[in-house]
């Protein structure tokens, strides 16, 4: 008996560790389908039980992972809308495969490569966002969504025309035409064709990695001082200011943050192909991300990590409808966007669950006998 | 260590013998160029007359008529467009005084609030707070001055906890920077740790604290009003101003708020301006009270002084006392012995003849003062 006592103090201070309040309870589960999926999907692969083309979609769904939970900063966090994810995405790449091509004559290891990759695109992403961010977050709601779409589209029209090549050992850059005396491999970014003879050093697990920092930084951020005002300034801009909150630092520490964490998982994803063109990193990049966020529930960290999950595999698993592809994942998206949003299928499935959880409905029993107890006293 | 921490005006460490306002060194801009300080207040007067620029300290609490005020507003207005909303308004507040601001509905008393705290820019006048001037200051600025405010229509951050919004109002005393967030370094674990203490002190002094986790969206209406005055003395004002607090409260809650107001004065003796309708908070506690109507101040004085002016009590009661009469309430037969008991309320306030201005100003385009381009309550 008293063992069994024991047993439920430990087992209730457990729960207080993992799940004591909404941050710890964010944490564990997104933490949690992070290392479990990662577990599962690497166990799998070395098995067998996952297909080259599966495989292939690692590297990819932990950057969208990222992204999908950075762009959550801005719009979940901050509440504001911003449509040029892609962007920061594109000059984080761009920006590692130049500083790879530049070290991989010193530096074997692609691991370090890779490091110094991610770093770079960090910065100059950070420097993007900030450039962007000072003008444009006195704008509200939508002017600020348009102006990130316009930004988007600059950032690939720019790449459009930037050529980079190494002369020796020095990097040389130019507009609308090709390098002099820069041929071949020494190429590294040519217009519209983007980058070529890239070295492949992403890996899943260095991918899994920077997915995981990535969340550690959110998740931290939003536990934090600077967290509680930029939610604060989002639920009520001048209550915020009322209370001594400076608006646009906040908005520009969330908006710059996710730009750093955009460019760093655009760098894990330009390490991950042997060529790579600015094309990639359209409107459409820009709006994928925005509806993992949105499927996700706004502001649901892990919600967004299933979708940006979900979302990446299914065009594949979707391969054999071949010319429908598209098609079907359209109708699959409304789909799922009425169902998580509909009142009453939410209330539906809320019922559902009931019935089928242990936890709630052992939860419901408990209830069940304290109302009898409290009754139970009022009769004596 | 943790003395270091205290900060002017920091009612949470507020010694009462040192009341930390920081008069001993406050600038003189006001008073710097006439020679023997307040002085000016009597050459004011006869030069100006009747239309005293100057506001009147002389009904400045006792104890604190040797300490400059608080707050001076002199000949403040504000027009919407066409309409003057407010105008010539003046006031001074004692450092531990109560006063009241009081008036009908669309008296403009809000929009005073919304002057002080640079919510919108004054069309006219000027504000003297801490005996510094105001101008050229933002509503973030102020805050950090040492103003704090409610709102008439609550404005709480509803997606955060209780402790949050108490938590986030102490930004400005939890010191660590953006690496430390994102780290959650030993620093930022101490500073965590002080600011949820402080957070739980300032929700044991309202006796909130079981609800501390609780979505402050999800409060019922008389805890998001105390909500709102915690976050605001969170920030460590010298001047809280209350727009409405008991607005919404049933008697036993509002007889509540009336204590707790004057236990925070007493507590972190500082200065409170309150706008409220409920007439038994008004005169119970207030020291000194201006009435507003159509935006002009009709009325200036002791809670005594104002129950016995005429003007008071026809701006309240209007002209139609007849048709009051008919009804049977024993209190409404009588109104003006009703307000001296101090029990007319909001109920007045709501009489059609008294609503009309709003509506006008309702459809009146706003002015250029307007900044933030919508009425904010
Ligand atoms: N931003 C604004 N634009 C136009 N009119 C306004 C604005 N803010 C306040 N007013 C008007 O000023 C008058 C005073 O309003 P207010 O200060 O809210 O009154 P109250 O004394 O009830 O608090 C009202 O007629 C109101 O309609
Ligand atoms: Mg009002």
């Amino acid at each position: 008996m008293a063992e069994r006592k024991e047993n439920k103090a430990g087992a209730k201070r457990l729960r207080n560790i993992f799940f004591g309040n909404e941050y710890k309870k964010e944490a564990t589960i997104s933490y949690g389908i992070l290392i479990v999926g990662y577990i599962l999907l690497q166990l799998g692969a070395n098995a067998g039980l996952i297909g080259r083309n599966l495989q292939g979609q690692f590297v990819p769904i932990c950057v969208y992972i990222s992204l999908a939970i950075s762009l959550n900063l801005v719009v979940g966090i901050s509440g504001e809308l911003s449509l040029g994810h892609a962007g920061f995405m594109s000059v984080g790449a761009f920006t590692g495969i130049i500083v790879t091509r530049m070290m991989e004559a010193s530096m074997p290891s692609g691991n370090v490569r890779l490091f110094f990759a991610v770093l770079a695109g960090a910065i100059t992403a950070a420097i993007a966002g900030i450039i962007i961010g000072i003008p444009i977050l006195g704008l509200r709601g939508d002017y600020l969504a348009i102006v990130t779409l316009a930004f988007g589209e600059i950032v690939r029209n720019i790449m459009n025309v930037l050529y980079f090549g190494l002369d020796g050992k020095k990097l040389k850059f130019a507009f609308n035409h090709t390098i002099d005396g820069v041929e071949g491999n020494q190429r590294i970014i040519t217009g519209a064709i983007g980058a070529t003879g890239v070295t492949k050093t992403a890996t899943f697990t260095t991918a899994m990695l920077l997915t995981l920092f990535t969340l550690f930084v959110v998740l931290n951020l939003k536990n934090s001082k600077h967290g509680r005002c930029i939610m604060a300034v989002r639920d009520n801009r001048i209550a915020g200011e009322s209370i001594g909150i400076n608006v646009k630092k906040y908005k520009l520490i969330a908006f710059v943050v996710s730009a750093a964490l955009a460019g760093m998982a655009g760098a894990m994803f330009g390490q991950n192909y042997s060529t790579l063109a600015p094309l990639k990193f359209n409107f459409n990049t820009s709006v994928l991300i925005l509806v993992f966020v949105v499927l996700g529930g706004i502001g649901n960290i892990w919600g967004g990590i299933l979708a940006a999950t979900l979302l990446t595999i299914l065009p594949e698993a979707l391969r054999q409808f071949a010319d429908y592809r598209m098609l079907t994942y359209a109708v699959v998206l409304i789909v799922v966007m009425i169902c998580t949003y509909n009142p009453t299928i939410r209330a539906r499935a809320g019922m559902v669950w009931e019935k089928i959880s242990p936890r709630k409905r052992r939860k419901k029993k408990a209830e069940e006998a304290a109302d009898h107890d409290e009754t139970g006293k009022e009769e004596m | 260590m943790a003395d270091d921490k205290i900060i002017k005006g920091d009612p949470m460490n507020t010694d009462i013998s040192d009341t930390g306002h920081g008069y001993e060194d406050r600038e003189l801009t006001y008073y710097d160029d006439n020679v023997g300080g307040r002085a000016v207040f009597v050459d004011a007067k006869e030069q100006w007359g009747d239309e005293d620029p100057y506001p009147d300290t002389t009904i400045l609490p006792e104890r604190d008529k040797d300490m400059t005020p608080v707050l001076e507003v002199k000949n403040l207005g504000i027009d919407f467009g066409g309409l003057t909303a407010v105008d010539n308004f003046s006031l001074a507040i004692g450092r531990t005084e109560i006063a009241g601001l009081i008036g009908p509905n669309g008296a403009g008393k809000t929009t005073i609030f919304n002057m002080l705290t640079k919510v919108y820019e004054p069309t006219r006048g000027e504000i003297f707070f801490n005996s510094k001037s105001t101008e050229g200051m933002n509503t973030v600025d102020i805050n950090k001055a040492g103003m704090a405010r409610t709102f008439q229509n609550i404005r709480l951050f509803d997606k955060l906890t209780v402790e949050e919004n108490i938590k986030v109002a102490l930004h400005s005393y939890t010191d660590y920077h953006l690496l430390n967030a994102v780290f959650h370094s030993p620093k930022y674990r101490r500073e965590e740790k002080r600011i949820h203490e402080e957070a739980m002190k300032m929700l044991e002094l309202f006796e909130m604290t079981d609800v501390a986790d609780h979505k402050a969206g999800s409060l019922p209406y008389g805890a998001q009003r105390r909500l709102e005055i915690m976050r605001a003395l969170a920030t460590k004002p010298r001047l809280l101003l209350l727009d409405e607090p008991a607005a919404g409260m049933n008697p036993s809650e509002t007889a509540e708020l009336m204590k707790t107001i004057k236990e925070i004065r007493d507590k972190f003796q500082i200065a409170i301006l309150l706008i409220e309708h409920d007439m038994s908070l008004v005169m119970g506690i207030c020291e000194g009270i201006a009435v507003l109507n159509y935006g002009r101040t009709i009325a200036k004085g002791t809670p005594a002084e104002i129950q016995s002016n005429p003007q008071v009590i026809e701006a309240y009661l209007g002209k139609s006392r007849g048709k009051m009469e008919e009804e049977e309430d024993i209190e409404k037969q009588d109104p003006e012995a009703a307000f001296k008991k101090g029990k007319v309320t909001s109920k007045v306030e709501s009489r059609p003849d008294r609503a009309k201005p709003a509506a006008d100003h309702a459809k009146g385009t706003p002015g250029k003062t307007d900044k933030k381009g919508k009425e904010i309550r």
